[in-house]
């Protein structure tokens, strides 16, 4: 039978096979999904995984979708390597829209080099803000921060739904439920498509992020909290301290992915801005290893699943909800191999457990359930 | 007198999805797995009875799948957290992004569906009794089934020994794995109940609540279910109240327009949420309190140790 035996180490080169893995596996799940949806498989393959990547305007795309997807799962994954569970990006993410927003309605129709800047800090402290309320709850009430941080997504999305249908809505629209066009965009990166300067603020992101976690004090930290709580505790770290470092980290970065989107691509606030970037951001961390330049790389072959995604649902007449059902395989599959991280499959001949030499050393390993990091 | 009794009826109606899923996800927490893909199961349930009783016309067939899917979504996080030993928290967030596309995948073609109505408990002579009458003897089939099975679940736990066994595995794996139980058998039971509890509650929501197909529909309520767990300290009697209670704030939304009060519709809408954050702030305030009442090993991968 095929046993489950744990490594004495986390196996180095299994932690970056597994998302290649999971990438494989993924494609064939897709393959077998796209038969039974009687659409030719290849045909999907290719328009999904190739066909954006072989035009300037695909590539273009690429950096839009791949930026919010990006600075939220930096924020998300060095919350995770705290083992704090921030899951209300999404939230966040539409709160640092509004906030943003909300300021560049506020002045209008003043505009100037300083709006942009402006409404990229009230973002900022949109989404920190958002964040601060499941930090405050769990570090002063011991609240569970999952299902708080969660619950404050519905709330964010009624919020925003309510105002550009009330005090937001534009005063010279046919009272359709969007704010006035901003009066500034984010600065475009190449001519004639899309994609905008966020982009390069993502990838300053990319890197803090990597200084952060591997170079200051404040990542070793945090990723100590994550990984022996205890040893934390003993070592005088403010476990308190910490909670709110990664949220407001996470909600901030967050806040600014939803100000970008806001003051870029779509350029004024709608009702639907909050399109689920900030879940799929968690499949981005954790498929980027909870490591920055993985994520990097994760954010944009998840935004490749986007716009590939879109593409096939026109070409193929395919529902919109097939892009949903693979992130979702995606993670599951993901999961998955990083099993082979702590354990190595070994087939061998059925005996009784108690003769097995190997299954003792299976008690010394995970009282604590860690996360996977490097 | 029949304003109050409307009231009361329609909270029992939103009341009961929770109740449902809630006293699944009970089970599975005290045997001490969480599983935070109560909100994928449910609208994999969902969808799953709704397409049954479009294509067949038959309410029971329609439970059933729903059933089967949810309890199918469970086995797969079984596979992912109890044989593979993966993160439970991820895998339970990957199994509701999972159901979410699956269902609307699934669920294309039925939108704008409705269900015929489902069938409605009437004992001659009761249910004409004025106010007590619909309120007790009218109310549709699934709405007894959930209380018959919180009671059943209240009973096995605390006073049959599979009960106590899967306690045991809840509170100390290695001590139940000890002495000779199954551990991982028994956890993969007590998840597989707690799916097919999901999977009927979410078919609650599409073939009596609404009835209809909407994406989306559970709108968050499997994460209320999984706060409801925490707030029913882990016993099955408080799991009641707390549905209810949520219930009562839910159609609060409702008749408070009927009543003229002036919010925002959205506003309104905003409140069962606001409502289980404040009730968790509540009863989570007391941190040693928790850690008594959770499953001590609620969350934590098992690895048997000959």
């Amino acid at each position: 039978m095929l046993r489950l035996e744990p490594r004495r180490e986390p196996s180095g080169p299994m932690f970056y096979v597994a998302p290649l893995l999971a990438i494989g596996m993924t494609l064939v799940a897709g393959i077998v999904l796209f038969a039974a949806l009687d659409k030719p498989p290849l045909t999907a393959m290719q328009l999904i995984f190739i066909a954006p990547l072989t035009s300037l305007r695909g590539v273009a795309e690429l950096l839009v979708k791949g930026t919010p997807l990006i600075l939220i799962a930096i924020g998300l994954a060095i919350s995770f390597r705290g083992g704090i569970w921030n899951i209300g990006a999404e939230g966040q993410y539409a709160i640092g829209a509004l906030a943003g927003g909300a300021v560049a309605l506020a002045v209008y129709p003043a505009t100037g080099w300083w709006l942009l800047p402006l409404m990229s800090c009230a973002g900022i402290a949109g989404g920190a803000a958002w964040a601060a309320i499941p930090a405050l709850l769990r570090t002063r009430f011991n609240a569970n921060e999952i299902l708080v941080s969660l619950m404050l997504v519905y709330v964010a999305v009624l919020l925003l739904s309510s105002l550009v249908h009330g005090p937001l809505r534009d005063p010279e629209g046919l009272n359709f439920p969007e704010s006035r066009l901003f009066q500034t965009s984010l600065p475009i990166l190449i001519e004639g498509t899309r994609a905008h300067v966020g982009f390069l603020v993502a990838l300053a992101a990319v890197l803090l992020a990597w200084v952060l976690l591997e170079r200051h004090a404040l990542g070793f930290k945090v990723k100590v909290l994550g990984q022996a709580p205890r040893a934390a505790r003993y070592a005088g770290f403010s476990d308190k301290g910490l909670i709110w470092f990664c949220f407001l980290l996470s909600g901030g970065c967050a806040g600014l992915a939803g100000l970008f989107e806001a003051a870029g691509p779509v350029g004024q606030l709608v009702p639907a801005l909050p399109s689920g970037y900030g879940f799929t951001a968690i499949v981005v961390a954790f498929l980027g290893r909870l490591n920055p330049i993985g994520i990097l790389l994760a954010g944009l072959v998840l935004a490749l699943t986007y716009i590939g995604g879109e593409t096939a649902q026109i070409a193929m007449s395919l529902p919109s909800a097939t892009t949903a059902v693979f992130q979702g395989m995606f993670l599951f599959f993901l999961l998955a191999a990083d099993v082979l991280v702590n354990y190595r499959a070994r087939w061998i001949a059925r005996r009784s457990p108690a003769a097995d030499p190997h299954a003792v050393s299976g008690a010394a390993i995970g009282t604590v359930q860690r996360l996977p990091t490097p | 007198m029949e304003l109050l009794a409307n009231i009361l009826i329609s909270a029992m109606i939103a009341a009961t999805p929770l109740l449902i899923a809630a006293t699944g996800e009970l089970v599975a927490e005290r045997s001490g797995v969480l599983n935070l893909g109560v909100e994928g199961m449910m609208i994999v349930g969902a969808i799953a009875g709704f397409s049954t009783v479009v294509a067949t016309k038959s309410a029971m067939l329609a439970l059933a799948a729903a059933i089967a899917s949810g309890a199918v979504m469970a086995a797969l996080f079984g596979v992912l957290a109890l044989t593979l030993r993966a993160n439970q928290v991820a895998s339970g967030l990957a199994l509701t992004m999972f159901g979410l596309g699956l269902s609307a995948l699934w669920g294309q073609s039925y939108s704008g569906l409705s269900a015929p109505a489902f069938p409605r408990l009437f004992v001659p002579g009761l249910t004409d009794i004025p106010f007590l009458g619909k309120l007790l003897f009218g109310q549709d089939g699934l709405i007894y089934v959930s209380l018959a099975m919180l009671a059943a679940v209240a009973w096995v736990l605390d006073r049959t020994r599979l009960g106590l066994i899967v306690r045991a595995i809840g509170e100390n794996h290695d001590a139940a794995h000890a002495i000779g139980y199954p551990v991982v058998a028994y956890r993969y039971l007590a998840l597989v109940f707690g799916g097919g509890m999901a999977g009927l509650g979410g078919a609650y929501l599409s073939l009596v609540q609404t009835p209809l197909w909407v994406e989306r529909m559970t709108a968050g309520r499997g994460w209320i279910a999984l706060a409801l767990v925490v707030f029913a300290a882990w016993r099955p009697w408080r799991v009641l109240l707390g549905a209810y209670l949520f219930g009562g704030i839910t159609i609060l939304q409702l008749h408070s327009q009927a009543l003229g009060v002036k919010i925002d519709a959205q506003l309104l809408a905003m409140l069962p949420y606001l409502a289980t954050i404040i009730v968790l702030v509540i009863i989570s305030r007391d941190a040693m309190r928790v850690r008594l009442t959770a499953p001590q090993c609620l969350g934590k991968p098992f690895h048997a140790a000959a």
